[in-house]
C-alpha cells in the first residue's frame, strides 16, 4: 500500500465515526469535551454553527452519529451523542451576544424561502449575516415546519422551537406568516435573487382499501392528525386506536394517541419487527408506554358498521427471500386477523408534492415527479432555484434538512458573487499536538469500561396524562459528565513520523487494541492478513507509513483505536503523537470563496 | 513508562487459545520501566509465547532478582506465582522451588548485572545442575537503574552514553552457558519477536536447564552511536544461525518445508522445532563447535543469534538425584512414614 497521506482532509474525518456520519459533519467529540469541562455555552455554540438547532436536534435527531460511534464497536452501546447535545442547550447561559448580529449594510440581494422548516432556517441562518435579505414564506403563523407542526409537544415543547427558530429569526430574517406560495411563476416574476425551496414532504399518503370510504369519519392520515393534535384542534381520540405504519410518524401518532383518550393502542406492521423504519429507541419509547407492536399483517379491509369504523382485518404473510436477496410478502396460509377500533390512523409514508411549482418555467422533473436537483450543489434546473431538506429527495430528517441547508446557501452565495457554484473548496483542516508534558495530554485519555447512561423520564403515569408534558428529563449534569466521559475523543488523532522510529516495539505492546504491526508491506487485502489483530471491518482505514530503517511499514487499524494515547506515552521518541484534528466546514461567506492565487500556490 | 493502567478493553475478535484464554489473559500490571526499553518487548513475548501454549497461568512460577529485568515478572502473567527474590539469587530460590515442586514451568527472569556480576556463582551453578527452568537474561549492557554504568557484559570498546569508553573484556553468557551444561542454549533480540517468541516456546518445552540470553537495548542509556547494544547496533551485526517453528506436541507438522533445509528435532514432551537453517552446516548438537562458531563471529564484531545449542537426550537435576516423581506437597503419611516393614527391609539390606 502507498503512505497515507494525512494532509488530506477526508483521511481523519473518517475516523472521527460520528462526525463523518453526521450530514452536517458536527464536531462532536469536540463539543462533548466541553460538556464534560461544563463549558455549555461554547458547546452549544459549536453545535449551532453545524447544524443550527442544537436544542431541538438534541432531543428529535435521527442520530446517525450514534450507529457509526467506535464505543459501540469496542464496548456494546455508543455514546448517547444526541442526549449530550440537548445537555448543552439546556444547561447554557444566554447565548444571545454570541450570535452574529444582523449586518449593519445590506448587500442589496434578496432570496426568497419557502417553507419556514429546518432546511430554509438553515439557508437564511448562513446568508442574513452576509448581507442578504432573506425572506421566509411559511403558510403557518410560526415558524419551525414540520419540527412544529409534527414533532409531538411531549418529546419538543415549543419554547425550545420558539428560542431556536428565534436565534434565526433574530439575524434579520423576515418571516411572512400564513403566506402559502401557490405560484412559483409568480414568485419569480417578483424579481427575487434566488428561491429555495424548502417546503417539505407534506402529503400523507393513504391507504386505498375496502371500506376506507364509508369508514372515513374515523380514519386520520398520521401526519395531519399530529399537526391537528399540535394546533390544539384535535384533543381526544377513541379507547381503542390501531395505528398503521413502521416509521417514526408512527411512532409519534401512536403515543400521542395514548394521551389523547386510546386505552388500547395497537401498532401494526406489514414488515418484520427489525426491518421497521422507526428508529429503535423510538420503538422503544412507545413500548415503554405500552404499546404493543404487531409485525407481518397486512392491512384488507376496514370493517364498518352503519357507517361507523368497527376495526380492521389483516392478512398474516411471512418473509421469502429471492437468489439476489430481495424480501418479499407472501401470504402466511394463517386466518385472517381482525383489530376491532375505534379509530385508526394511517401513517403508511410521506409523499412530495408540488402542484404550485409550473412545469414550464425551467424546473424539470423526474419520472417520479420529484424535481431534478444536484445532490451536491442542491440547484435545480432552474440557475436561480435551490432544493433542500425533504423537498428535494424525499422524506428524510431534520439533521439531513440542515445539512442541505448549508449546501444550497454555500450555491447561492457563490452564484451571487458570480463564482461558479460547482467548484466548491474543500473543508479547513488542522492538527494541533495535545502533548503538555510528559505523561500529559490536553484531554481525558484514562479510558474504562462504562456502560451507555439512561436519561431519566417523567414518571409514566403522569406523562400519559399531559400530551404537553415532556417525556425526557434530560441529563443532569452529574450524568451528563459520566457520559460525556464515555467519549473515546477520536478526534484527537494517532500520528505517526518514521522518521523518528526506532522499532522498538514499545507501542505494539502496549496498545489495548492491537491496533498497530510492523510488518512487511503489501497490497491492502494481503496487508490485513498479516495484522496482530483480525483486521475485519473493511470499511475502516489502515493507516500505513514506510521509511523505516528495517524496510518495513507501520500499519495502524484504525477501526476499534481508543485514542488512549499509550502509543505516544510509550514511544521513546515522540514518533507518535497525539494531535487533536479539527474540521472547519465550508459555510456561506469567506471560506466559500475560491483561493486566491497566493493561496493556490501554497496548497501545491 | 505510563502513569495509566491499561484498558481493560480489548480487540473484539481477539484469538483465544485452547483454554479460552486471550492474550490480554497472560498480562500483568502495566510497566514502570522507560518508555521504549526492550525488556518490555520480551515481556510481550513471554506473554505471546504462553498465550500460544495454552499454559495454565497457575502452574507457572516466574522467580527473579534484582534489576530492570528482574522488575518485569510483575509485568505478565498476573495470575502466577511469583517471588522476587535478592540480587543475583534468583538461581537459588528457584532451585529450591523447582526441587520441592518439580510440576510447575518455572520462568528464572534476570539481567546482567544480576547474572553476570553478584550472581555470577549462582548462575554457574544453576546451569551445571541442570535445573529444569528457563532462564532469560535481559540482557542491556549497562546498569540502567543507577544511570547507566557498564556492567559485565557490556563490550570492551564500546561506548557509554557520556563517551567513556569500556576498557574491560566482557562476559559472554552464552558462551559460559554452553561450557557449564546448559542442554538448550539460545540468544535472541527483543527487537525481533518472530525470533524470539518460538524460542521461549521452544525452551518452555526443553526438560532441563533452557538458557536464554536476549539483547534488549536501554533506550535510557545504551542506544546510542557506540554501544553494540543498541536497535541499530544490533539489526546491522545480528547473524541469525536459524529461523524456528515451535510445534506443540501431537501436531502434524503442516508445513512443508524443502528438502535438506530444515532440520526437526523432537523434544522430549513430543514438542518438535523445525529449524530452517541460515548459516550453512551449523552443527546445533555439536557443544565445542557453537563455541567455535559463536567466538569466531565474535571476533568479528558480529552476534550470532538462534538456537544454538540442544542436547539430544537432555537430563535434569530431578533424575540426577532420583528424586522422588511428585510434587514433596503431594506426599502424605504413608509414603513418608511406610512402617516398619519398609525399615525391616533396609535395616536387612545394610547388614
Amino acid at each position: 500500500m502507498k503512505n497515507t497521506d494525512i494532509a488530506a482532509p477526508d483521511y481523519f474525518h473518517k475516523v472521527v465515526d460520528c462526525q463523518w456520519a453526521c450530514p452536517a459533519h458536527t464536531p462532536v467529540p469536540e463539543y462533548i469535551r466541553l460538556i464534560a469541562h461544563g463549558r455549555y455555552s461554547d458547546a452549544y455554540m459549536i453545535n449551532w454553527k453545524s447544524n443550527v438547532f442544537p436544542g431541538i436536534l438534541g432531543r428529535t435527531c435521527d442520530r446517525p452519529c450514534e450507529p457509526a460511534c467506535r464505543r459501540d464497536r469496542v464496548e456494546n452501546e455508543p455514546v448517547a451523542i444526541c442526549r449530550l447535545k440537548r445537555v448543552a442547550a439546556d444547561y447554557k447561559d444566554d447565548v444571545t451576544a454570541r450570535l452574529p448580529r444582523p449586518p449593519q449594510h445590506k448587500n442589496g440581494k434578496r432570496v426568497a424561502l419557502i417553507g419556514g422548516g429546518p432546511a430554509s432556517l438553515t439557508v437564511a441562518r448562513d446568508l442574513a449575516p452576509l448581507g442578504y435579505a432573506c425572506v421566509v414564506f411559511d403558510g403557518d403563523q410560526k415558524a419551525g415546519g414540520m419540527i412544529r407542526t409534527q414533532i409531538p409537544k411531549f418529546r419538543l415543547p415549543d419554547q425550545v422551537i420558539d428560542e431556536e427558530t428565534g436565534y434565526v429569526l433574530g439575524l434579520g430574517v423576515e418571516f411572512r406568516a400564513g403566506r402559502r406560495i401557490d405560484s412559483m411563476k409568480a414568485l419569480l416574476a417578483e424579481g427575487w435573487d434566488a428561491v429555495f425551496v424548502g417546503s417539505g414532504a407534506p402529503r400523507g399518503r393513504d391507504l386505498d382499501i375496502p371500506g376506507r370510504k364509508e369508514a372515513a369519519a374515523n380514519i386520520h392520515i398520521g401526519i395531519d392528525w399530529l399537526s391537528s393534535v399540535s394546533f390544539g384542534h384535535v384533543s381526544k381520540i377513541g379507547r381503542r386506536v390501531v395505528v398503521l405504519g413502521g416509521g417514526n410518524t408512527a411512532m409519534d401518532c401512536c403515543r400521542s394517541a395514548r394521551r389523547l383518550g386510546g386505552e388500547h393502542v395497537d401498532v401494526v406492521v406489514r414488515s418484520g419487527f427489525e426491518e421497521m423504519k422507526a428508529s429503535p429507541w423510538e420503538k422503544e419509547d412507545a413500548q415503554h408506554e405500552g404499546i404493543p407492536i404487531h409485525n407481518y399483517l397486512v392491512p384488507k379491509e376496514f370493517t364498518h358498521e352503519n357507517g361507523k369504523l368497527t376495526g380492521i382485518t389483516f392478512e398474516k404473510v411471512k418473509a421469502e427471500y429471492d437468489a439476489k436477496g430481495r424480501r418479499r410478502l407472501v401470504p402466511a396460509g394463517e386466518p385472517d386477523r381482525h383489530f376491532p377500533c375505534d379509530d385508526v390512523l394511517v401513517a403508511v409514508g410521506q409523499e412530495n408534492a408540488f402542484p404550485w411549482i409550473e412545469r414550464d418555467i425551467g424546473i424539470e422533473f423526474d419520472q417520479r415527479d420529484m424535481p431534478k436537483v444536484d445532490p451536491q450543489t442542491m440547484a435545480s434546473t432552474h440557475p436561480q432555484v435551490f432544493f433542500g431538506g425533504d423537498a428535494a429527495f424525499g422524506p428524510k430528517n431534520i439533521i439531513w434538512a440542515v445539512a442541505h441547508g448549508h449546501e444550497a446557501a454555500v450555491s447561492i452565495d457563490k452564484m451571487l458573487n458570480g463564482e461558479d457554484i460547482a467548484d466548491r473548496p474543500t473543508p479547513a483542516v488542522e492538527l494541533i499536538s495535545q502533548k503538555m508534558g510528559i505523561h500529559e495530554w490536553s484531554y481525558d485519555n484514562d479510558i474504562a469500561l462504562d456502560q451507555r447512561y439512561k436519561v431519566p423520564l417523567r414518571d409514566k403515569t403522569v406523562a400519559l396524562r399531559d400530551i404537553k408534558a415532556e417525556v425526557e428529563l434530560g441529563f443532569d449534569v452529574a450524568l451528563a459528565v459520566k457520559e460525556a466521559h464515555r467519549c473515546l475523543n477520536c478526534d484527537v488523532q494517532t500520528v505517526f513520523a518514521s522518521t523518528l522510529c526506532i522499532e522498538c516495539d514499545a507501542c505494539v505492546d502496549i496498545c489495548p487494541m492491537d491496533c498497530i504491526s510492523f510488518t512487511q508491506n503489501g497490497e491492502e487485502a494481503e496487508l490485513r492478513e498479516h495484522l496482530n489483530a483480525p483486521s475485519l471491518n473493511l470499511a475502516q482505514s489502515l493507516y500505513v507509513q514506510d521509511g523505516l530503517k528495517t524496510g518495513r511499514v507501520m500499519v495502524k487499524d484504525e477501526d476499534v483505536c481508543l485514542h488512549c494515547g499509550l502509543c505516544a506515552e510509550r514511544c521513546p521518541t515522540g514518533a507518535w503523537d497525539m494531535q487533536k484534528f479539527y474540521l472547519e466546514m465550508t459555510h456561506a461567506g469567506k471560506s466559500c470563496r475560491p483561493p486566491t492565487p497566493a493561496q493556490r500556490r501554497s496548497a501545491a | 513508562m505510563t502513569y495509566l493502567a491499561k484498558p481493560k478493553f480489548h480487540h473484539p475478535n481477539l484469538p483465544k487459545n485452547a483454554l479460552g484464554y486471550t492474550h490480554r489473559d497472560y498480562e500483568g500490571t502495566v510497566s514502570t520501566l522507560c518508555a521504549g526499553c526492550g525488556h518490555d518487548s520480551i515481556t510481550a513475548a513471554i506473554i505471546q509465547a504462553c498465550f500460544e501454549l495454552s499454559i495454565e497461568p497457575h502452574r507457572v512460577a516466574k522467580i527473579s532478582g534484582i534489576g530492570c529485568s528482574s522488575k518485569t515478572p510483575t509485568y505478565f502473567l498476573g495470575n502466577s506465582h511469583g517471588f522476587n527474590s535478592v540480587h543475583g539469587r534468583m538461581p537459588s530460590v528457584l532451585t529450591g522451588a523447582n526441587l520441592a515442586n518439580r510440576d510447575l514451568i518455572y520462568l528464572g527472569v534476570s539481567g546482567d548485572g544480576d547474572s553476570a556480576s553478584i550472581g555470577l556463582g549462582q548462575f554457574a551453578h544453576c546451569l551445571r545442575r541442570g535445573v529444569n527452568m528457563v532462564y532469560i537474561v535481559e540482557n542491556n549492557g549497562v546498569y540502567g537503574l543507577t544511570k547507566g554504568q557498564f556492567s559485565a557484559t557490556a563490550d570492551r570498546g564500546s561506548k557509554s552514553k557520556r563517551g567513556m569508553m569500556n576498557t574491560d573484556n566482557s562476559i559472554d553468557l552464552v558462551a559460559m552457558a554452553l561450557q557449564l551444561g546448559a542442554s538448550f542454549v539460545a540468544r535472541s533480540f527483543s527487537g525481533d519477536k518472530q525470533q524470539l517468541v518460538p524460542i521461549i516456546k521452544a525452551a518452555i518445552a526443553h526438560k532441563g536447564a533452557a538458557f536464554i540470553d536476549v539483547i534488549s537495548p536501554c533506550v535510557a542509556f545504551n542506544n546510542h552511536a557506540g554501544s553494540t547494544k543498541s536497535f541499530d547496533f544490533v539489526r546491522e551485526h545480528n547473524e541469525a544461525v536459524n529461523r524456528l517453528d515451535f510445534m506443540a506436541s501431537r501436531m502434524p507438522i503442516e508445513v512443508q518445508y524443502e528438502p535438506g533445509s530444515v532440520e526437526i528435532v523432537e523434544q522430549h514432551d513430543g514438542s518438535r522445532l523445525a529449524l530452517r537453517k541460515l548459516a550453512a552446516d551449523y552443527e546445533l548438537h555439536d557443544r565445542g563447535a557453537a563455541l567455535g562458531f559463536l567466538q569466531h563471529h565474535a571476533a568479528k564484531g558480529q552476534i550470532v543469534t538462534g538456537l544454538l545449542y540442544v542436547e539430544k537426550d537432555p537430563e535434569d537435576l530431578h533424575a540426577h538425584l532420583r528424586t522422588v516423581d511428585v510434587p514433596l506437597n503431594t506426599l502424605n503419611a504413608p509414603e513418608l512414614c511406610p512402617g516398619q516393614s519398609a525399615l525391616d527391609r533396609i535395616n536387612a539390606s545394610l547388614r
